[in-house]
């Protein structure tokens, strides 16, 4: 793999924005000023230098936000710095929906067209766009600014919801919920005004019993002290006197299963990472939270940063990781800046780095942006991310607890499951698990949006219904309810019919369906549910990273032949189409390397079979 | 080394060592599959050392690369002796079970400090450090070199200077520590094995002495020279005085890879008589009286070869060669028929199997195991033994087996071809990936690489002689003078050009270089020729190709 640049270069500006990400270059060998006196008789490079290939993302955001697109001579300069061959670069960054290889606009609307957006009036906002710039993409006043489609932005409670970027030299994202058509293009030619946070609504504040929910909306979320107020660090401090075995124990007793989806026990993880003999060990917080309809991870971020910093430093505490990274999904620059300033903060207090609160252990955390791409939620396409390569899933196994991050063992936990941890910790294992069923401890967030009178983040112990749920979120406004969502894209439809199963691992699983992510999206009877079925199949289709046939191949067949039993013009007959769907469906289930191919087909199948979707004539 | 002409590690080994010093020497365009097994080194987690004027890919691979200047190596590796011993990091007890001669080295190298290695190779102090300290503390070290090292008028010092590393930090006669020459060509190993060197029988066995000639007498059934014969370069002063008036040159293309090529053109046009035997009609057999068509040795002929680390592999014949072309042994031995010997019609086992009677260290190489084993590694005694994976593991055993491992102190010398206001620009020569030596290989075949040739200068050179890329210039040494064309190298530093010899009917480079020749290895110092570089505005129109 040798390296040929080209003569490409980049400007000035982008020079210095590579230069911020990465630190200035140390020699002409690097692309900075050729020096001869000293670049002709020694270079580095080598190891050290492949070393940072996992600042490619970082630079690439970098040159991105810059100049609205990465250039041929950003692109090529990053190379250099990084010693990337610009071939295996260019992979990258057109690996990821956020960058553009080519000229854009720098101000951009992503306005969200996804599940739940579309049922508040995403695609008259596109239209409005439409009209007054010009097709998505197309460069609008004096070229300026521009708009585009957006999968879930993760505002499903404030739909519809847009995200505004801004590239310069003092580059600003900020997400809009209750966008509309008017905001939007006021914020595109005004883009100061994205900077002001949008209100969340918390529908359970200052209720009493929560846990994971207690603190967010009453504590500032950019003051470390204020956060100890409110019992910050004490769970470390507990953690500490028990030792690393002690908290497992703790975390294995509280039966806490992950909260990504997969419902794997987090104590049985933890042990693996902890007596892995290979070091160094790593932790990685998965916070790439893209299952459209999923909000929980971003509340929780934006509104208890600590939190998630203080669960990590026991996490890395109990398994011996001297190293987290947490990989923040590039939508959410909310969450981002108020975790960046939460570690800065915690840093210069000594709660994050070589001895931490004076307990004799090191850790410290390192904040990682995605750049759109739904496959990076998978663990180890989150990895390949990281380390600066195509967000591509690897073959298990080897499971991360072996090699996963660089290599080396690693534990990845999702950000939801990571906050149990301090109240499993306070309360001891035995007393978190009495909470919920037996098979399912604890309580459990749920991300309720779509037809509903107060959509919102709502923590509850497992047990509760579906019903109850809907309930709490006032139930449907003015209308009947004709299904639900359950997981987002990757879950299941139910029907009314079956809203009285509880909320549990194996309740849901009674009924074929299952928690997910926490998404409960709502759909009376006036909601486009084969509109809905046909965005999510475009979806998968467009996330499927294209590394395994069954997926990259089954999500476009599968799109195909809901498009054409739509319009009425199934090959063959609907029966035969169905069929082929199925089999499809089965193909991916059986043969995709990783969870988006193996659920691809789950909510289809299901919108078909419970919803009688497609069966001719629009339902 | 220590009395055997061969690279004391195997690949293997560098896939498994620790640290790598590539020592004159672009192994990843010139040694391409050997490369590999230092990839998979690096890939493993070894660090890359590249010391070499030019910043070539294989440097672009290194954790370091040392820029020094052309002929400067002997000042740099004495001042890494020097700092491996001031920091007393060399390998006391091995220095004292295995080696000689270690006060006259110590007290040679003790002026090359890490300052003076710095005045005389300009590179940076500070890395010269990191080399020495590097080098001497890995658990597994390798040093190969290539012709940065050897294509120089003190060659053999040169060599010697890099053994005196090894010896002083061990680095020798263990598994994954060596010293690796890196072979051009598929059989340059197996050529000196075999004998095709003025010094030595097949295995090595000195001619003057007394016993091997003997044996060889008896064997062969004839008197045989009791002296050293001439290597190329002296052959070519034998031409000058008028001693050598006959050559039988076998895959050999003198005239244009030899330096000052006026000079080598011209003894050869002297010769009463020239035979030629090659694959090819190239410049020296359109000169010759007799050309013999030779079938090619990897494709029409049986046989082995022998590669860098040591290993013989059998060479099978794939299809029959063209027209009159036949097998190098037919040719020979049709020849000593003529000349009244008959020597039969022997297969190439049965003129193996003569070769391993005589030469212990291939004795026991036979067809079959050399089929059975994917080849064999020398020595070999035996038909039980196995092959070395590596030289010299008697130097570590107690009491060491054999003669200690003499150090030899050696004085840095600037190249004969001096830099001064007249000629102030130091050019040196290489390879490129796609192209082998004078192009008689590689020539007839396209490649998508291949852009001519060129002079390669730094942009900063250009840019002060106001040279553009592409512009054809007048490029003069103190021996001739040759048109080429100008392109801009940014990993060459300004008071350094780069050519190849791949061209030589378009640009006939050895015109430029110097035949000051290294007397003990024969090879001349093609790496280091003074130039200048004239616009050709700037000249009088002149005929390509004159002399100054």
């Amino acid at each position: 793999m040798d390296l040929h640049f080209g003569d490409a270069r980049p400007s000035p500006a982008e020079r210095r924005a590579i230069d911020g990400a990465l630190g200035p270059p140390e020699s002409g060998w690097e692309g900075g000023r050729r020096r001869p006196d000293r670049d002709g008789h020694f270079a580095q490079g080598g190891l050290e230098a492949r070393s940072r290939r996992h600042l490619l993302l970082p630079a690439l955001h970098a040159a991105q936000a810059r100049a609205g697109y990465i250039s041929e001579g950003a692109l090529a300069y990053i190379c250099r710095r990084l010693t990337v061959p610009p071939a295996e670069a260019y992979g990258v960054a057109s690996f990821y929906a956020m960058f553009s290889l080519t000229k854009r606009a720098p101000n951009v609307a992503h306005v969200c067209d996804d599940v739940v957006c579309r049922l508040k009036g995403a695609e008259e906002i596109c239209g409005r766009l439409e009209e007054s710039i010009g097709p998505a993409g197309a460069p609008g006043t004096r070229a300026r600014s521009t708009w585009l489609r957006s999968p879930c932005l993760g505002l499903c409670e404030q739909a519809p919801a847009a995200l505004i970027s801004r590239a310069g030299e003092h580059p600003v994202d900020g997400s809009m919920g209750g966008a509309t058509a008017d905001r939007v293009l006021a914020a595109l030619s005004d883009p100061g005004a994205v900077e002001a946070a949008a209100a969340v609504p918390l529908p359970q504040l200052g209720e009493p019993g929560l846990r994971l929910l207690a603190r967010v909306g009453l504590v500032d979320p950019e003051s470390l002290d204020d956060y100890r107020v409110h019992g910050g660090y004490d769970a470390l401090r507990r953690a500490v006197a028990l030792g690393p075995e002690g908290v497992i124990r703790e975390v294995t007793d509280s039966r806490l299963v992950g909260r990504g989806g997969a419902a794997f026990p987090t104590g049985r993880k933890w042990d693996a990472v902890a007596k892995a003999p290979v070091h160094p060990h790593y932790l990685v917080c998965n916070a790439d939270e893209s299952e459209p309809g999923t909000f929980k991870d971003r509340i929780l971020m934006e509104s208890d940063p600590f939190a998630v910093l203080e669960s990590m430093t026991i996490a890395g505490y109990a398994t011996g990781c001297e190293r987290g990274y947490i990989y923040v999904r590039g939508e959410y620059p909310l969450a981002a800046l108020r975790l960046s300033r939460a570690i800065a903060a915690a840093r210069a207090r000594g709660a994050l780095g070589e001895d931490v609160l004076g307990h004799g252990f090191a850790f410290d955390v390192e904040l990682r942006r995605g750049a759109g791409a739904y496959i990076c939620g998978e663990e180890t396409a989150l990895f390949n991310s990281v380390e600066g390569f195509r967000g591509e899933p690897r073959n298990k196994p080897p499971f991360p607890t072996v090699a996963g991050l660089f290599g080396k063992p690693t534990l990845v936990n999702n950000v939801e499951t990571l906050v149990n941890v301090p109240h499993i910790i306070l309360s001891a294992g035995p007393a978190f698990a009495a909470t919920g069923t037996a098979g399912s401890t604890g309580t459990k967030l749920f991300c309720v949006s779509g037809h509903v009178v107060r959509p919102g983040l709502y923590e509850v112990p497992f047990g509760e219904t579906l019903a109850q749920l809907l309930e709490r979120a006032g139930g449907v406004p003015g209308g009947r309810l004709k299904a639900v969502l359950l997981g987002g894209a990757a879950g299941s439809f139910v029907t009314p019919d079956e809203i009285q199963a509880p909320l549990t691992f194996e309740g849901l699983r009674a009924i074929g369906a299952s928690l997910g992510s926490g998404v409960v999206v709502a759909f009376d009877d006036t909601a486009d549910l084969e509109g809905t079925v046909l965005r999510i199949a475009a979806f998968f289709r467009d996330e499927s990273c294209g590394q395994c046939v069954p997926c990259r191949v089954g999500t476009v067949r599968q799109e195909e032949a809901l498009h054409r039993l739509a319009r009425g013009k199934p090959l063959g007959s609907a029966a035969q189409e169905a069929n082929l769907l199925d089999e499809v469906g089965q193909v991916m289930r059986d043969a995709s390397i990783c969870g988006l191919g193996q659920t691809a087909p789950t909510a289809i199948a299901s919108a078909v079979k419970k919803l009688g979707l497609f069966s001719g004539g629009r339902a | 080394m220590f009395g055997a002409g061969g690279g004391t590690s195997s690949y293997q080994e560098m896939e498994e060592t620790d640290l790598i010093v590539l020592w004159g020497s672009n192994a990843r365009e010139t040694h391409p599959i050997f490369f590999h097994h230092v990839l998979k080194g690096i890939r493993n987690g070894a660090k890359l050392f590249v010391v070499d004027p030019r910043r070539t890919v294989s440097a672009q691979w290194a954790d370091s690369w040392m820029g020094l200047d052309v002929g400067s190596d002997i000042a740099l590796a004495n001042a890494v002796g020097r700092e491996i011993i001031a920091a007393g990091l060399a390998n006391r007890t091995f220095i004292e079970r295995a080696t000689a001669g270690f006060e006259a080295y110590r007290a040679k190298v003790e002026t090359y400090t890490l300052e003076e290695g710095e005045r005389l190779t300009g590179v940076p102090r500070a890395r010269i450090r990191d080399l020495a300290h590097d080098y001497a503390r890995a658990d597994r070290a390798q040093i190969c070199w290539t012709l940065g090292i050897t294509e120089h008028h003190n060659a053999v010092d040169n060599v010697v200077a890099l053994i005196n590393l090894a010896l002083l930090t061990g680095h020798v006669g263990r598994y994954g520590s060596g010293l690796n020459p890196l072979r051009g060509q598929n059989n340059v190993q197996g050529g000196g094995d075999m004998g095709a060197i003025p010094n030595k029988y097949p295995g090595f066995q000195d001619i003057e002495d007394e016993a091997a000639r003997a044996k060889f007498e008896r064997a062969w059934g004839v008197p045989l020279p009791p002296k050293h014969g001439w290597h190329l370069s002296q052959m070519f002063e034998a031409m000058d005085r008028g001693q050598l008036r006959a050559v039988y040159a076998i895959g050999e293309n003198p005239c244009q890879s030899e330096a000052d090529q006026h000079r080598a053109v011209r003894l050869m046009n002297g010769l009463d008589h020239l035979v030629v035997q090659d694959l090819f009609l190239t410049k020296t057999a359109q000169m010759a009286d007799v050309v013999l068509p030779a079938a090619a040795a990897w494709c029409e002929s049986e046989g082995t070869v022998t590669n860098s680390e040591r290993r013989v592999q059998r060479v099978r014949r794939a299809i029959p060669p063209p027209g009159e072309a036949r097998e190098d042994v037919a040719i020979l031995c049709d020849l000593a028929r003529v000349m009244g010997r008959d020597w039969g019609r022997p297969s190439a086992e049965d003129v193996w199997n003569e070769l391993r009677s005589l030469s212990p260290m291939h004795a026991g190489m036979s067809y079959a195991r050399l089929e059975s084993n994917g080849g064999l590694q020398w020595p070999c005694y035996d038909e039980s033994h196995p092959g070395e994976k590596f030289l010299h593991a008697r130097l570590w055993e107690d009491p060491v087996q054999g003669p200690r491992a003499p150090f030899s102190a050696v004085d840095f010398e600037a190249p004969v071809d001096a830099l001064d206001e007249q000629y102030p620009i130091r050019l040196t020569t290489g390879r490129r990936l796609d192209s082998y030596n004078t192009g008689v290989q590689t020539g007839g075949y396209s490649s998508p690489l291949r852009r001519g040739e060129t002079l390669d200068l730094s942009p900063e050179d250009a840019k002060s002689h106001g040279l553009d890329e592409g512009e054809r210039v007048r490029v003069t040494s103190r021996r001739g003078s040759i048109m080429a064309p100008v392109r801009l190298d940014a990993t060459l530093r300004p008071g350094l050009a780069f050519m190849t010899l791949h061209f030589p009917d378009d640009v006939a480079t050895n015109l430029l270089t110097i035949d000051a020749t290294d007397p003990r290895s024969g090879t001349a110092e093609f790496k280091a020729t003074a130039i200048r570089i004239d616009r050709i505005g700037e000249l009088a129109a002149a005929p390509d190709s004159a002399a100054p």
